[in-house]
């Protein structure tokens, strides 16, 4: 893996650094009061921050692996042999453009791409060493190993905020004993507890955006996955959410690996270790690049990747 | 000047002026009474002429007033305007009337110590109102209208819940025999139940006869309904269900038909109002009783619509008084049953904020 220390970026970077810089002009406003401390103001300066926070990724186990992934919607081929490996206790993002098979690759480690009629698969996806799409495979085991956070904020609107958090029990038919434990420390773990704590018998419903976002991401870790799968998840929701969000996806990544779909590159740079790059010319989606996300941001091996994050294209 | 910033009054400058109202008012008067001159001059008598006469020239005096205050676009508008309302009024004119009918007619003959305590099977038709009552007609739609509730219930939201939620190979087939049914006229639903349940099978005359007949009534509105409100449910709360490990009869049990609950109320509610009223498939199957009958298995019952049918069919008048006061309370039924389905239906949208 190579290391590449940023404080002495190559001469011909300064240039797109440069450009990456007036093109994040906007986004910058986003950027929270903490990271600009740092003084960030290009994505790899971003990714090294982080960098120098949480020290280089370790190559942990493969908790998740994608083998060879082809997708289909009837005759429409979506996904082009992806593989990809997830190391456990590690996040990673998922970038590129609109439309290039992001959410279809994610949603195809949980299992969850078959409930679209015309869906179609080839390749494999190891958990823990055995193949998810093995037939006899009990599906709902996999997706309470697999969680999954959704673009758009969705509790259950008939629960209140306790029995959202604790859904997944009740849903799967699993027992637990101290279940005012449980739900103390998903919420907590969801950066949630202190905001709801005296409402907790409240609808969900009645929350902020930002607010029911993170309950849905303690709704996921009640069931305690090994993996947790987050589609956009901060898409739909204002800076300080997302920043909140973020704080609880770091978080969150030392006890299990994170795969996040992101349009924010900014984010992408912030909150993972590993980056693929995902695109379609037109035709299926094909992961471009994987690499360490400090890689992606300062020294991509592709041209596309490095056209994409300075925002060439996309 | 500082002063004024605070007597800054609110103000709507969307608003007619009073010289706009002026001219309206102007043009009503003139259009009542241009139709009043019409009507005496012209052939064309009548009310109903009247209110012919008083359409067309509504519709004139507001485009000319309109034309002449701005432009064709604006008398345009006002034509279509006044076409709404002559519309909207005949709807309400119409049900207003009805309920003006079943009012006048029904809550002024009342007879609230009778009525509601004594049977027809010692008191003749003709006999003074003070005497006999339709406990056994309340009684029979009672239990008729519980059974057919609890038979179509649950088969009406089973049909929803195959369309819409199991998807299965014949949920467009289903679909469409439910669209069907809906369309059957009651009288076939009283003929099928008469030629298998009685002719084929032997039974007799009975509540439960008059249940079946109007189950098969209820089931495609329970079910139409159920599916409208099912399909409202967002799929991102099935899809977040399923995410955590549920099965799908799980997520439907614990996720889908919760946040569907008021919905669905709402469904086997508005399907009993359909049924309630029915008389034809009754006629064919309960055989009709002047006494209270307590067993819906056995023997013949009646039911508020027979009841009223009976009783006009005598004709004399305190029998048609009889049958009056059968509509009047039927109405009220229905109206608390309607009013019951707005409250819980509106009870999800207060609770969700």
């Amino acid at each position: 893996m190579k290391d590449e220390n940023l404080s002495d970026t190559p001469n011909g970077r300064e240039e797109d650094m440069s450009q990456i810089t007036g093109m994040q002009g906007s986004d910058g406003k986003s950027a929270n009061p903490q990271e600009r401390t740092v003084a960030t103001h290009s994505l790899s300066d971003v990714a090294a921050a982080r960098m120098a926070k949480v020290g280089n990724p370790t190559i942990g186990t493969t908790g998740l692996e994608a083998k060879g992934i082809h997708a289909w919607f009837g005759n429409k081929h979506v996904l082009e042999d992806i593989s990809m490996d997830f190391f456990s206790g590690s996040v990673t993002a998922l970038i590129g453009p609109s439309g290039c098979g992001k959410s279809t690759f994610i949603r195809i480690l949980n299992r969850m791409h078959e409930f679209i009629p015309t869906a179609a698969l080839a390749g494999q996806v190891m958990l823990d060493g055995k193949d998810v799409y093995d037939p006899g495979v009990d599906v709902t085991k996999i997706r309470l190993k697999v969680g999954m956070v959704f673009q758009k904020p969705n509790p259950f609107p008939s629960m209140t905020i306790k029995e959202n958090v604790l859904s997944g029990l009740k849903l799967a038919q699993l027992k637990i004993e101290n279940a005012d434990e449980l739900l103390e420390s998903c919420l907590r773990r969801a950066g949630l507890w202190d905001e709801v704590k005296d409402r907790l018998d409240e609808y969900g419903g009645a929350l902020s955006g930002g607010q029911q976002q993170r309950l849905c991401i303690a709704r996921s870790l009640a069931v305690n996955p090994q993996v947790l799968l987050m589609d956009e998840p901060c898409s739909a929701l204002d800076p300080g959410s997302t920043l909140r969000i973020e704080e609880t996806i770091r978080e969150l990544s030392s006890s299990m690996s994170i795969v996040i779909v992101t349009h924010n590159m900014q984010q992408a740079a912030r909150v993972s270790d590993y980056t693929g790059f995902f695109l379609s010319d037109g035709g299926p989606g094909r992961l471009i690049e994987s690499a360490t996300t400090s890689e992606i941001f300062t020294n991509p091996k592709e041209k596309r990747t490095e056209d994409y994050v300075s925002g060439k294209f996309g | 000047m500082s002063q004024s910033t605070l007597l800054v009054k609110p103000e709507y400058p969307w608003k007619l002026t009073p010289k706009d109202l002026l001219t309206d008012l102007l043009g009503v008067l003139f259009t009542v009474i241009s139709s009043l001159a019409i009507v005496a001059i012209t052939p064309l008598k009548g009310k109903l002429g009247f209110a012919l006469v008083l359409i067309l020239m509504s519709l004139v005096t507001s485009m000319t007033i309109s034309g002449l205050k701005k432009d064709r676009k604006a008398a345009v508008n006002a034509s279509t305007t006044v076409l709404v309302y002559i519309a909207a009024s005949f709807v309400i004119i119409a049900l207003a009337s009805v309920l003006f009918e079943i009012v006048r007619l029904g809550a002024s003959q009342l007879s609230p110590s009778a009525m509601f305590t004594q049977d027809m099977s010692l008191t003749a038709s003709e006999a003074p109102l003070n005497e006999g009552g339709l406990l056994h007609a309340i009684i029979g739609t009672a239990y008729i209208v519980t059974f057919a509730t609890v038979f179509s219930t649950p088969i009406g939201i089973l049909t929803a819940l195959y369309i819409v939620e199991v998807k299965g190979r014949f949920a467009g087939l289903v679909r469409f025999f439910v669209q069907a049914m809906s369309g059957v006229p009651s009288i076939v639903a009283g003929l099928f139940i008469f030629a298998v349940w009685m002719i084929q099978l032997g039974n007799a005359y009975s509540g439960i006869a008059g249940a079946f007949a109007l189950t098969i009534l209820m089931i495609p509105t329970v079910a139409r309904t159920s599916e409208e409100v099912l399909k409202l449910i967002p799929s991102d709360l099935r899809e977040a269900g399923l995410a955590l490990g549920a099965t799908q009869w799980r997520t439907v049990a614990n996720v889908v038909i919760p946040a569907a609950k008021s919905g669905l109320i709402t469904a086997v509610i508005l399907g009993i109002a359909r049924v309630i009223g029915e008389t034809a498939p009754l006629l064919l199957t309960i055989g009709g009783a002047d006494a209270i009958n307590l067993n819906p298995t056995e023997g013949n019952m009646s039911a508020f619509p027979f009841y009223v049918w009976k009783n006009l069919l005598i004709g004399s008048e305190n029998a048609v008084s009889r049958a009056w006061q059968g509509v009047f309370v039927l109405m009220i039924i229905v109206f608390i049953l309607f009013t019951l389905a707005r409250y819980f239906g509106a009870a999800k949208g207060s609770r969700r904020k």
